[in-house]
């Protein structure tokens, strides 16, 4: 386990906002923290296992994040749940019930908005959790406030007793920038867990009794958001325009109209309406910034209080100033300002995210790509997503996680008679067939299926940079914890023990074969790959290959495999029985080939080697 | 928008090529130096083979993270055709510092794109002041290809409204904290791309 030496309280310094979040956490004396990595929320958590004196836990999913994060709170303690916007739909069903019965010790839901889609299969805006399950949304523009919002989000939850939703975005998650940090709190140490069926036990008569309470509540926050010091006014000279602008939207306002006046909203549901009813009085026209549905504005306009928004700016992506500046002139009548970019944009080839050298997914589509026309593919959200893409392109659908399984199912009892000849495939993950996948299998199996399922086990997170979950045998910390078994989890769910198969990935033949008698039974197959990511710690190297260039023919079948370490050295036209043909002769990159041999399975004229370690050694030194 | 007093770096590359780390360097140097600072990258699917940036931007009070496009004071390009690729977020008076390496990826060795055959030319053409740089020529010279970030890093210290020696210490610092003799090379590397850099602007 990794403490980090804290820096003392005063000191400043250079923080990422989810390094921020971390930080105000223990500061607020936290004691229990659970999340499921998803980017770009991961860090939070990571940065959590190097604090003292709490709990930080990875969560098989976010459900069961904030449910033990709602236990904790319930119990009396401070806790909080981490996850990415997807996840809080996963976790959904807990926070809209127990909005209702509220928290005792402060909870806070973190939830990271992936704005401008760097790393998600959508976009969504969590802020519409704030109006529809009736809890406080809090919204940071960058670290500092991150940091101050987190401990005052604490205070906030523990007064009214109920759930805050801190909302970041992939700018407060990660943009890093400078922010004074304070002193520890002692956590929560009176009181405890108090008998109140009439509170805890979410029966109809409970949740009749709590609604009540729960719009007392939101009367309450109304009133608290009217004086909150998190929301302020920044005068400016140009009223021509003025805006009320919440998260990362405030600070490129700013940078876009510094003279321009801007009501700038922290607490941001339920929002001050009063506030910016005399704010709108102030200035000519009024423009709500917002990232990135049109929520407050709807609001605003509902309040009477004349405002445009959506219908000028767009609703996804950033609001960044050079989205804004133009919109705002052509608003006004002006000349829209045209940037002229000294340099022409130069269509250079794009590098899309690839699967890693001697990555043990590369023979999982080698292998999917060879049986293609005989099969459909369901996907799940990971690396292995990247199995849609050239070279393999071995994967039809990807909704949200655990789908695979449960498509698969409709995949197969839909299908329409020209699909009739068709055997569908679902291929997950390890961590994501134990967030989502258990269930989905069960379904499956219950149902009488006919699917074979590949689960990728590479023993780790590696889409969100190699996070332990119940399959590796660790915990957060790093620290041993009890392992699930793949093969008896899989067996109990239900799936036959003959039709139960562990393949190593890299082993091409054995694969093939092994889906070929899968694929062909119709019933509910498992097929384990077992061997680990490139970029953990139990990955292990091997000596490199080399292409013996006499030997190479140009038939480019290695490079189907989409082993980035294999490069084109030479491409040739060739007439062979009348056809023209393209013959791509390949070297091998020494320094980032694994040794995996997953490519000399490929080589009909057997023209990849094995090199020596000393030889190895000798070519990566002149490089 | 403005002209401000905002010094504003893109620094650009591939997933693994440490372009986050040399953007960190730069950022502690320009925090010793006194500057508010603001630092962004989007990394998600970086690591694996995609392309990478960190904008950089520090002065007296940053608000906005992100560089827009034709802002840049300076681009330092760890890659080739990044730098080409990157180019249009400079300003006019901006300058570019490109390492000449080339990293060919997947789609251009599978035949699907091709790579430019001279990225260096399409950028001096449109008129930029460029300075190429060998990082990894002179990394492998001292006999050590992971030196190629402090390299880049010596090459933009005259750049930069920092002292180099500011930006030497926070390189020295954070390299010695692994291993002392790391500290010393890695300044080394540094004054060699230092010197590449003022050799290359005497060239152009």
């Amino acid at each position: 386990m990794k403490k980090k030496t804290l820096p003392a309280a005063g000191t400043r310094l250079m923080m990422s906002g989810n390094e921020a979040v971390a930080r105000a956490a223990w500061e607020a004396g936290l004691a229990l923290a659970s999340a499921y990595p998803g980017t770009p929320s991961t860090e939070i958590l990571e940065e959590l296992t190097g604090y003292p004196d709490l709990i930080a836990q990875w969560a098989v999913n976010e459900k069961v994040a904030l449910e033990v994060a709602i236990g904790a709170a319930v119990a009396g303690s401070r806790s909080m749940a981490a996850m990415k916007q997807v996840g809080v739909n996963v976790a959904a069903d807990p926070l809209m019930s127990q909005s209702l019965a509220g928290v005792v010790g402060g909870l806070v839901l973190v939830v990271a908005d992936d704005v401008g889609l760097s790393s998600s299969q959508n976009e969504q805006d969590s802020r519409f959790w704030g109006r529809f399950a009736h809890i406080p949304v809090m919204e940071p523009a960058d670290a500092q406030e991150a940091y101050e919002m987190m401990k005052q989000a604490f205070d906030l939850s523990e007064k009214f007793e109920t759930i805050v939703l801190l909302r970041m975005t992939t700018r407060v998650c990660h943009v890093k920038s400078m922010v004074t940090v304070g002193e520890r709190r002692p956590p929560n140490s009176e009181g405890g867990f108090t008998y109140d069926p009439n509170r805890w036990v979410l029966v109809p008569s409970t949740a009749k009794r709590r609604l009540p309470i729960q719009a007392e509540r939101e009367k309450a926050l109304l009133a608290e958001s009217e004086k909150s010091p998190l929301s302020r006014l920044e005068p400016g000279s140009d009223k021509r325009v003025g805006f009320v602008t919440s998260g990362p939207g405030y600070l490129h306002v700013k940078e876009a109209f510094p003279d321009a006046p801007v009501f700038k909203l922290g607490l941001s549901h339920p929002a001050p309406f009063e506030a910016i009813r005399a704010f709108a009085a102030t200035v000519e026209r009024l423009v709500v910034v917002e990232e990135t549905e049109k929520i407050l504005e709807t609001e605003l306009k509902a309040e009477g209080i004349g405002c445009t928004g959506k219908d000028i700016l767009p609703s996804n992506g950033e609001l960044a100033p050079e989205i804004l500046a133009p919109a705002i002139a052509k608003m006004l009548g002006e000349p829209v300002p045209v940037r002229k970019l000294v340099h022409d944009a130069q269509s250079v080839f794009p590098r899309p995210p690839t699967m890693c050298v001697g990555c043990p997914h590369l023979g999982v589509y080698y292998t999917l790509a060879r049986l293609r026309r005989q099969v459909t593919i369901s996907g799940d959200i990971g690396c292995y997503t990247l199995g849609a893409l050239h070279p393999w392109k071995a994967l039809d659908t990807t909704t949200c996680m655990g789908a695979s399984l449960t498509m698969a199912l409709g995949l197969d009892k839909g299908r329409l008679p020209k699909d009739a000849e068709k055997s569908v495939v679902a291929v997950i993950g390890d961590s994501t067939f134990l967030h989502m996948g258990i269930q989905g299998l069960l379904n499956l199996v219950y149902n009488k299926g006919n699917a074979t399922v590949l689960i990728l086990d590479n023993g780790t997170v590696g889409m969100t940079g190699g996070q332990d979950h119940p399959g590796t045998g660790k915990d957060a910390y790093g620290m041993p914890a009890p392992r699930v078994d793949f093969m008896k989890l899989v067996e109990a769910l239900g799936v036959k023990p003959e039709r139960i198969r562990k393949v190593n990935p890299y082993l091409m033949p054995v694969l093939f074969k092994t889906l070929k008698e899968e694929i062909a039974i119709p019933e509910v197959s498992v097929i384990i790959t077992d061997q680990p990511c490139v970029l953990i710690e139990d990955h292990e190297r091997f000596a490199p290959f080399q292409v013996i260039e006499d030997l190479c023919t140009g038939c480019g079948n290695c490079l189907k495999t989409g082993c980035p370490a294999i490069l084109v050295r030479k491409r040739e036209q060739v007439v062979k029985a009348g056809k023209s043909q393209e013959l791509a002769f390949v070297d091998i990159d020494i320094s980032g080939c694994t040794g995996c041999g997953l490519c000399t399975e490929t080589c009909g004229p057997d023209a990849i080697k094995r090199m020596s370690p000393q030889s190895a050694k000798e070519a990566q030194a002149h490089g | 928008m403005a002209e401000t007093a905002i010094m504003n770096v893109l620094l650009c590359g591939i997933g693994g090529q440490g372009v986050l780390t040399a953007s960190e360097i730069l950022a502690e140097a320009a925090i010793a130096a006194g500057h508010d600072v603001k630092k962004t990258e989007v990394a998600g699917m970086a690591q694996r083979g995609g392309v990478v940036t960190s904008h950089l931007r520090f002065g007296p009070k940053v608000y906005s993270p992100a560089i827009p496009p034709g802002q840049a004071d300076v681009l330092l390009a760890f890659e080739l055709a990044e730098g080409l690729r990157w180019i249009t977020h400079l300003k006019p008076s901006g300058i570019a510092l490109v390492n000449t390496l080339r990293i060919i990826p997947p789609v251009v060795s599978t035949g699907l794109f091709r790579y430019p055959d001279d990225p260096l030319a399409d950028i001096r053409d449109s008129g930029t002041r460029m300075i190429p740089i060998d990082a990894g020529g002179i990394a492998k010279e001292m006999g050590n290809l992971r030196l190629v970030n402090s390299v880049m890093l010596g090459a933009v210290a005259d750049s930069l409204p920092l002292e180099a020696l500011t930006i030497k210490t926070a390189l020295t610092k954070r390299f010695s904290a692994r291993k002392p003799e790391l500290g010393a090379l890695n300044a080394q590397a540094f004054e060699a791309g230092r010197a590449a850099a003022l050799a290359g602007a005497k060239a152009a």
